[in-house]
């Protein structure tokens, strides 16, 4: 069914009853051509864009749990493309393009909102840096305006900009960044790629991988075997565990990051907003309430619940660079499993096992990435190379030296 | 979290900056034939299990002593807290 604005007026006029499910809930065959393990939202995006770019057909999404109960429905929603690296801008301003027509490529309400990022900057060298990744945003094409103190307090007068530690001197704004409904991008590709053939699975986990004289020619699910060429994994905060099963270690640690929002409150924040001096990112969702988050708990974790400390340090942060934030309650606080890398950039690659393809180690910039991971994971599945675009996320530039460290820690994942 | 310190008792885990898995303290050879596999997995591949997990934590606010915990990763709880110089002294030995 095509979703449209006089479709919704006439289901409003005769009792909202034509409405049929967004997806179908097939029984798994036997056999598929290509077999998509974890339907976040990077494993929806790769099947849609195999069975829509790339024409390919007898895909099916395998998923543990049900779409969206994983990070893709778990994250604070930026999306943005204000990266240094050359390995990492060129990909997700890829991602920001794809954000910017992805309602009308998936004839899904997403809520894409670009109503801006700015990352503040409190010190000289700090307001260096941030003009050179501005520069370096810029000839990726990306958009990045320098501000100085009096646009920022045009912008948002709110702040504490004469903090004595941590004085306000003004920001990085990437314009065309925003949000996006978090689930609403994992339906609308499920929907999307349903409506192309694609058979989306649920509850339906991948417990081990046949492999045959290094050959990997299918998996073995809770809902019995399935036969594939081609497997491709994207299992996000899973990746060590998935991968464990067909033998194979990854340069990744899962680490637990929390999220936070408050009551409803009017129109207050107009974009996103980042402290340049502690880690702390804020917007308002259309419903009202603060979204924020900052640092990962900093220990190996899969709860999926994070510690007090964290909460308390979050919430200090935000009192630093806007002190309003203290009258509004909290409502809510949760945790996603991220899969940190050991240089915080992601891995889109084959693997040592025929047949047998890898996405993951997203941390915690996974959401944004999510259209232009599907893409290229499917270029590199449909043509066997790497997307000239995700040509550095390799699996083996830890063994070469290539990292793309943006924070520049090292082989320290909490602290990417 | 709470750590139980073989030396302090109880003490808060903010107290404690987290390093990673344990099995940094088995630092490979650099004579080695295969030094540069060894350390290829040494600085960057890890088991990441979900359960148990054996990981050091540092005293910065504290006694700065570092410390192995053993502690499951998908409860959070701490089962069983050693000295890391204990550890890599007996690692020593055995080798
Ligand atoms: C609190 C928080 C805030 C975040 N904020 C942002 C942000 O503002 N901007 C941003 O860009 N990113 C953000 N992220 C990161 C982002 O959410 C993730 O990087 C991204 O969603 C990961 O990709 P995914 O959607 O495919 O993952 P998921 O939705 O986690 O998909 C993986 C799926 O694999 C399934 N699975 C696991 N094991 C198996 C198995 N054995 N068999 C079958 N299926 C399996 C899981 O059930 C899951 O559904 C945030 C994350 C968190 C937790």
């Amino acid at each position: 069914m095509r979703y449209s604005a006089a479709k919704i007026f006439w289901q409003g006029l005769t009792g909202n009853r034509g409405w049929t499910p967004a997806w179908r809930d097939p029984e798994p065959q036997r056999e598929y051509d290509i077999v998509i393990v974890g339907g976040g939202g990077h494993g929806l995006a790769t099947a849609y864009y195999l069975a829509k770019k790339y024409g390919l057909r007898k895909i099916a999404v395998l998923e543990k749990g049900w779409i969206g109960g994983g990070n893709v429905g778990r994250n604070t929603t930026i999306i943005r493309s204000n990266y240094l690296l050359p390995g990492n801008e060129p990909f997700y301003e890829l991602s920001m393009k794809l954000w910017e027509g992805l309602e009308q490529e998936l004839n899904f309400n997403t809520m894409v909102s670009q109503r801006g990022i700015v990352n503040l900057y409190h010190t000289d060298s700090q307001r260096d840096s941030y003009a050179r990744r501005g520069n370096a945003m810029r000839l990726a094409g990306a958009d990045a305006v320098l501000l100085g103190q009096s646009e920022i307090r045009q912008l948002c007068p709110f702040l504490d900009f004469d903090n004595a530690r941590f004085p306000i001197k003004g920001g990085l704004l990437q314009k065309r960044a925003g949000t996006a409904r978090h689930d609403g991008v994992a339906w609308g590709y499920a929907r999307a790629a349903d409506q192309l053939g694609v058979d989306i699975i649920q509850n339906c986990e991948v417990e081990g991988f046949q492999i045959e004289n290094g050959v990997c020619r299918g998996v073995d699910t809770a809902r019995g075997p399935i036969r594939a060429r081609k497997i491709a994994v994207c299992v996000a905060g899973s990746s060590s565990r998935v991968m464990q099963l067909a033998g194979l270690r990854l340069p990744i640690e899962s680490h637990v990051l929390q999220a936070f929002v408050t009551e409803g409150l009017k129109p207050l924040i107009p974009g996103v907003i980042t402290f340049g001096a502690g880690h702390f990112y804020i917007s308002q969702s259309d419903k009202g309430g603060l979204v924020f988050g900052g640092d990962l708990d900093g220990y190996n974790s899969y709860a999926q619940r994070g510690n007090l400390a964290v909460v308390e340090d979050v919430c200090e942060s935000g009192m630093a660079v806007m002190p309003m934030i203290g009258r509004a309650r909290m409502l809510r606080s949760w945790g996603g499993v991220m899969d940190m890398s050991m240089d915080g950039s992601p891995i889109i690659d084959k693997t040592p096992i025929e047949g047998l393809f890898f996405n993951g180690g997203w941390c915690y910039s996974g959401f944004k990435a999510t259209p232009a991971s599907g893409l290229c994971y499917a270029h590199l599945i449909a043509s066997g190379e790497s997307h000239p675009t995700a040509a550095a996320y390799r699996l083996d530039r830890y063994r070469r030296g290539a990292l793309i460290d943006e924070v520049g820690t090292g082989a320290q994942p909490n602290l990417h | 979290m709470r750590i139980n310190h073989p030396l302090l008792g109880l003490r808060d885990a903010a107290e404690f900056t987290y390093l990673g898995d344990a099995s940094l303290l088995n630092r490979p050879d650099w004579q080695d034939t295969n030094a540069l596999d060894n350390f290829h997995n040494y600085v960057y591949q890890r088991d990441n299990p979900a359960g148990l997990h054996h990981e050091l934590w540092f005293h910065e606010h504290g006694d700065r002593s570092w410390l192995v915990v053993h502690r499951n990763t998908l409860t959070h709880e701490i089962v069983g807290v050693e000295l890391a110089h204990d550890i890599a002294k007996s690692q020593r030995a055995n080798r």
